[in-house]
């Protein structure tokens, strides 16, 4: 035996590996459940999947691409917090100096960005797979409930994140789609019925998003807070109540 | 393709279902001709690892060759004309100028979400589970294609790429003219059909509204009991029937409303005190 491979056995027969990675590769039946089963990460994996459920053709592969934005997401935005302050006065500059200064600045920025917006196509459309193979029906009927509450958070996540860089397409993008919250039937001062609440332009459902009557620094530091602590928290339960069902129900298919 | 087990649970005690339940699991996990599983390392680990590479090279390509926007900083004093929402949210903004903001932008998202929601609850066809099928779920996929590709989709590209100053319509070859004026001549139904008195308006609006749905869950209930037979909908019940209907119905009025602004000129359907529609 060369010195090395007795040194590769070493290493890997020590107390430490062992402790670490509990079995190796090999290529047994019941190594590979185990690599599934006692992966804290590959677990999400029932250990065994139906012949169809592994065909692009099926899943598109839709709800695995769409988590990844989310993980890509998440992982470059981490970085751009190190950078940005939610102040009205230096919100804008740190994106600069993100851009201009920051090693790598530009383009963490620019992956979060696309990966947002990928991420809410991608959901679209894994939505219209589910749909496509019917893969709502018993006993998933939940789940696509729970389904339907991510697209809106993802959705809500995307908003949110809009109005963070201040400038002037942030700020009037994130107007418009809140005006709608002053119309709200009974909650909104501009909706019907608004006059008999009691409701008005500093004390309504769009004053609640905003944090005052109109857009403003307040407004910036709530929406961060949303889209950085709130709705990723939200959305990362709601994603493993999502697994977790697909894992016990085991993935949609023809009867057998 | 063998009819899929468990599923038309409708009309079933709870105890019968998990029990069918019960039976299809093991029956699924049971070795045999039937079981058809493969381990999911490595033959799923494998896909989704190359897959999760190839989607990795893409954004990285995508993030280096085109930059995120960047405006001018925020004045809050200086409105853009046009001022756009984020373009997932443009098929609202896009019937806005269809629908008082209540109803575009209120109304329609809550019956959107909630009509996704109950979605599982209301189909009950148990044909379609788990594979592609048109023939067995020819309502299903056309409504969905209508909602879905119809109105969500082409609003969000008219609203994206057509719309202009004064949110007009702009070809997108056209330059945008900021002086671009449109008559606003829009009529409110009430007024075509004669009505010149307020409360008359009101009241035959109204009833506009209330005999849509009306007359449409009548014509959708005679047209299922002849496609489906009664026995289909009594085993689908009143709720489920009554809510597909209310949901569907609001759908086809979104496309209603549309034609009747761009072919009639109409503004209103229903003007009261309080809402119009
Ligand atoms: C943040 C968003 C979401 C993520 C990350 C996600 C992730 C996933 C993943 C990884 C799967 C496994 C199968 C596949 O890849 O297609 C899956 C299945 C499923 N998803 Fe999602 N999903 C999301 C949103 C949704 C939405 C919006 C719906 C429906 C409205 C939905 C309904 C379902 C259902 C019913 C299944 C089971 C499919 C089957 O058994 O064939 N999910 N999801």
């Amino acid at each position: 035996m060369s010195k090395w491979s007795e040194f590769k056995r070493a290493v890997v027969s020590s107390q430490v590996w062992r402790s670490i990675f509990r079995h190796g590769y090999d290529d047994t039946p019941r190594n590979r459940v185990l690599m599934v089963s006692g992966n804290v990460w590959l677990h999400l994996h029932p250990s065994k999947v139906r012949r169809h459920g592994i065909r692009l053709k099926f899943t598109w592969c839709m709800g695995g691409i769409t988590f990844l934005m989310y993980l890509i997401t998440v992982v470059t935005g981490v970085y751009l917090m190190f950078y940005y302050r939610p102040v009205a006065e230096y919100a804008y500059a740190d994106m600069k100096y993100l851009e201009f200064d920051m090693p790598f600045g530009m383009l963490m920025r620019n992956m979060h960005r696309w990966a947002a917006h990928a991420m809410v196509i991608t959901v679209w459309l894994h939505m219209f797979r589910v749909f496509m193979t019917g893969s709502y029906k018993p006993p998933r009927e939940f789940n696509w409930v729970v389904g339907v509450v991510l697209l809106v958070l993802t959705l809500l996540l995307s908003f949110t994140g809009y109005l963070l860089p201040w400038d002037q397409l942030s700020i009037w993008a994130v107007t418009v789609g809140s005006n709608m919250a002053r119309a709200t039937p009974l909650l909104g001062h501009e909706g019907p019925f608004g006059e008999f609440t009691g409701v008005n332009p500093v004390y309504d459902a769009r004053a609640f998003l905003f944090g005052g009557g109109e857009i403003g620094a307040h407004t910036l530091l709530r929406f961060y807070i949303l889209h950085c602590i709130f709705i990723p928290l939200v959305t990362s339960l709601l994603l493993i109540v999502h697994f977790w069902r697909i894992r016990r129900d085991g993935l949609s298919g023809p009867a057998l | 393709m063998a009819e899929p087990k468990v599923l038309t649970d409708v009309g079933r005690a709870p105890e019968q279902v998990a029990a069918a339940a019960r039976k299809e699991k093991t029956i699924s996990k049971a070795k045999g001709p039937g079981d058809d599983k493969v381990h999911s390392w490595p033959h799923l680990v494998r896909i989704e690892f190359l897959c999760a590479l190839a989607v990795i090279a893409f954004m990285l390509v995508w993030a280096i060759l085109v930059d995120a926007p960047l405006e001018e900083p925020a004045a809050p004093t200086r409105t853009p004309n046009p001022s756009k929402a984020p373009w997932y949210f443009l098929g609202l903004q896009e019937i806005l100028v269809y629908f008082d903001p209540w109803h575009a932008g209120v109304v329609i998202p809550v019956l959107i979400i909630l009509g996704l929601m109950v979605l599982p609850y209301i189909d009950i066809n148990p044909k379609g589970n788990g594979y592609y099928t048109y023939e067995e779920r020819k309502f299903e996929i056309w409504t969905f294609v209508l909602g879905f590709h119809v109105l969500w989709i082409v609003l969000i590209i008219v609203g994206t790429f057509m719309r202009g100053p004064g949110w007009n319509w702009f070809w997108p070859w056209e330059p945008w003219d900021k002086h671009k004026v449109v008559a606003m001549t829009a009529v409110d139904l009430p007024y075509l059909f004669g009505f010149r008195d307020y409360w008359a308006s009101a009241a035959f609006g109204v009833s506009v509204v209330v005999g849509y749905f009306a007359l449409g869950t009548a014509a959708l209930y005679g047209a299922i009991a002849k496609l489906k037979g009664r026995a289909f909908l009594k085993r689908w019940g009143a709720a489920r029937f009554s809510l597909t209907a209310f949901l569907f119905l609001n759908m086809i009025a979104i496309v209603l409303k549309i034609l009747l602004r761009q072919g009639f000129n109409v503004k209103y359907i229903m003007v009261t005190p309080w809402i119009n529609i």
